[in-house]
């Protein structure tokens, strides 16, 4: 399994990598609270990246619906933990069941019926948006006026039950971003991985090649709601809220998937990189303007806009590829 | 009485629904030819409309008026971000046009919002509350003229892009982009045209929807969704599609207003999008793709 993780890594590769992971590991003990809860972010959008990168980087098909697998996987835990007394690790079975439903009946109804490209896109954001409308006057778990987890304050980390300080949900943050890494670097080298790209470089060469597109696009959508439902389920533990209106709303399915076509899109690394330049340049942003009192409402956003209009222009493939050329460790593509 | 209770909501829906077609138009237009979904599409529209609100408070003009200033000002707007930042994408993929228009739509609704605040918007005119009685129905007169403008600039925009010349060589560059480079098009240009007429539909529609509901600086995704929803029903690229489109949304938001909740109401337009896309995914006008 080792073995199989690092096989066609080149050597320099590996070294940015143990380096990268050991200041992950070591960041809790030198960051503040504040440093600590933006590395939260930059993780929970790297993971929720690498997971809508399963579908369009490595199948090629557009979701910009994404939203919606984080909602039902946050709402089927926590609604399980408040209603049932059901810990988070048990609900998560359950959440991860629910979003994979959810994403095997879309896929089923686009993929069965030929729907792709924009067309599929736009299906993603209607399912997406029925669902918030749907849990708008869903009263079982608060309807619109929210969904609330119990909060005290807790003396002591409780990981079962996913209750305690930033370190703890830091911690279980990496391991999940570090698993999804993992399990798309090994899944982009198996045969479910070269046939997805084949997909996504042209379908119907794929099809004539004999590969049956229905079922690996399948199996792409069920894995990628499956694995974005796990980030729903932490959202709802750490944050301890959920309203449809944010939860479900298209701007967060929007800002799930910039990080991966930033960061470069298909590649394994381009949602880490994307998701660290998105949230570090929103950051580094806010105290900018704060410092030059410009902090009006809207100022951060349209800088925001307008270092992504440069971005696009400037490097249409992301900006991983380009750092990893600058860096000499492009091996074998992704 | 029941009945005309009905009836008349089913009227309400559809002018408005005429209204929302009018913008669809616009996006239908640029997807038919440039090839590029414009995800931008309700933050021009919220910039027709604050236009519409300034030119109403500040030089006392009508929307109704407004319209044809706003057509040209959007017509320009679109123009510009077509020449000017859109062309070089026309052969990216789509993804990459998808992130261009996502961060200018980002752009347009906090410029807005820096510039007018966060507060809601609309305007009164002296006819708001007028309304015209035909037999059993009670027709809003705001409504009525809104639509019947609508009815008339689609019209209008069919006859172009039907007889004139350069409606035909846009639909040339529609049909086969290499095939109109060779008989020697300006492809670039009629591209930029082509955004801006469909920028314009924006400007003409979003004048009139002030008349109808105030603004918001975060109004552009609703907005947009909208426009989407109406073109992928009616069929991408189709501009009588586009109307029909705004029509079956607009009787049934206001339908489903009647019988359920208001605020559930566009619940029922994606479950008809849903429907629409799954039996007939090129829209209920729309040609196959081939």
């Amino acid at each position: 399994m080792i073995a199989r993780l690092l096989d066609g890594v080149p050597g320099r590769g590996l070294a940015v990598l143990a380096g990268l992971l050991a200041v992950l590991l070591a960041a809790p003990w030198v960051a503040n609270d504040y440093v600590l809860t933006v590395l939260i972010i930059v993780l929970y959008s790297a993971y929720t990246g690498q997971a809508w990168n399963v579908m369009m980087g490595f199948a090629g098909q557009l979701s910009l619906g994404h939203a919606i697998y984080v909602g039902l996987g946050g709402y089927a835990a926590a609604a399980l933990y408040v209603h049932f007394g059901v810990a988070p690790w048990l609900g998560l079975a359950a959440a991860v069941a629910i979003a994979a439903a959810c994403g095997a009946v879309i896929g089923f109804l686009a993929f069965r019926f030929g729907v792709g490209g924009v067309y599929f896109a736009i299906l993603t954001i209607a399912f997406a948006e029925f669902a918030r409308i749907g849990f708008d006057h869903f009263r079982w778990v608060g309807a619109s006026s929210g969904f609330f987890l119990p909060v005290a304050n807790y003396t002591r980390n409780d990981l079962w039950n996913l209750r305690g300080d930033p370190t703890m949900f830091y911690y279980v943050m990496l391991t999940l971003t570090i698993v999804a890494f993992a399990i798309c670097h090994v899944l982009l080298k198996s045969r479910i991985g070269y046939y997805w790209q084949a997909i996504r470089e042209d379908e119907i060469a794929a099809r004539s090649l004999g590969i049956d597109t229905f079922r690996y696009k399948m199996y792409a959508i069920v894995l990628s709601a499956g694995m974005t439902a796990v980030a729903g389920v932490f959202f709802a533990f750490y944050y301890n809220n959920l309203f449809p209106e944010q939860v479900f709303h298209i701007s967060r399915s929007i800002e799930m998937i910039l990080g991966p076509i930033i960061g470069g899109i298909g590649t394994l690394f381009g949602p880490l990189v994307g998701a660290l330049l998105l949230t570090g340049l929103s950051e580094a942003m806010q105290e900018l303007l704060t410092a030059l009192r410009l902090d009006v409402p809207g100022a951060k956003q349209v800088f925001y806009g307008l270092c992504l209009l440069v971005v696009v222009m400037v490097l249409p493939g992301g900006v991983w590829p380009w750092v990893a050329r600058k860096l000499g460790l492009t091996g074998p593509r992704s | 009485m029941a009945a005309e209770i009905y009836l008349n909501v089913a009227v309400s829906g559809l002018l408005t629904g005429l209204v929302y077609g009018l913008m669809a138009v616009g996006l239908s237009v640029i997807f038919g030819v440039v090839r590029v979904v414009n995800f931008a599409h309700g933050e021009m529209m919220t910039i027709a409309m604050y236009l519409a609100i300034v030119l109403f408070n500040g030089l006392g003009l009508d929307p109704l008026i407004t319209v044809v200033p706003l057509a040209a000002v959007l017509f320009a707007l679109g123009y510009a971000m077509q020449a000017g930042i859109i062309n070089p994408f026309i052969t990216r993929p789509e993804h990459s046009q998808f992130i261009l228009l996502v961060a200018m739509a980002l752009i347009i609704a906090n410029v807005l919002l820096i510039v007018f605040g966060p507060d809601a918007r609309g305007v009164q005119t002296p006819y708001s509350f007028d309304s015209f009685l035909v037999g059993p129905l009670i027709i809003d007169a705001t409504k009525a003229y809104a639509g019947a403008a609508t009815v008339a600039i689609t019209a209008a925009l069919f006859g172009f892009f039907r007889f004139a010349p350069l409606g035909k060589a846009i639909r040339a560059c529609a049909d086969n982009y290499t095939g109109a480079l060779v008989v020697g098009l300006n492809v670039k240009r009629l591209y930029a045209l082509t955004f801006g007429l469909g920028a314009a539909c924006v400007g003409a529609a979003g004048s009139m929807l002030v008349l109808l509901v105030d603004v918001t600086p975060a109004l552009g995704p609703a907005l947009t969704l909208v426009a989407f929803i109406i073109v992928i029903t009616g069929g991408l690229g189709s501009m009588p599609g586009a109307v029909l489109g705004g029509v079956l949304i607009g009787v049934t938001e206001a339908m489903a207003g009647l019988f359920f909740t208001p605020s559930a109401k566009s619940m029922f337009s994606f479950a008809l999008l849903v429907v629409v896309l799954l039996f007939r995914p090129q829209g209920l006008l729309g040609k196959r793709p081939s």
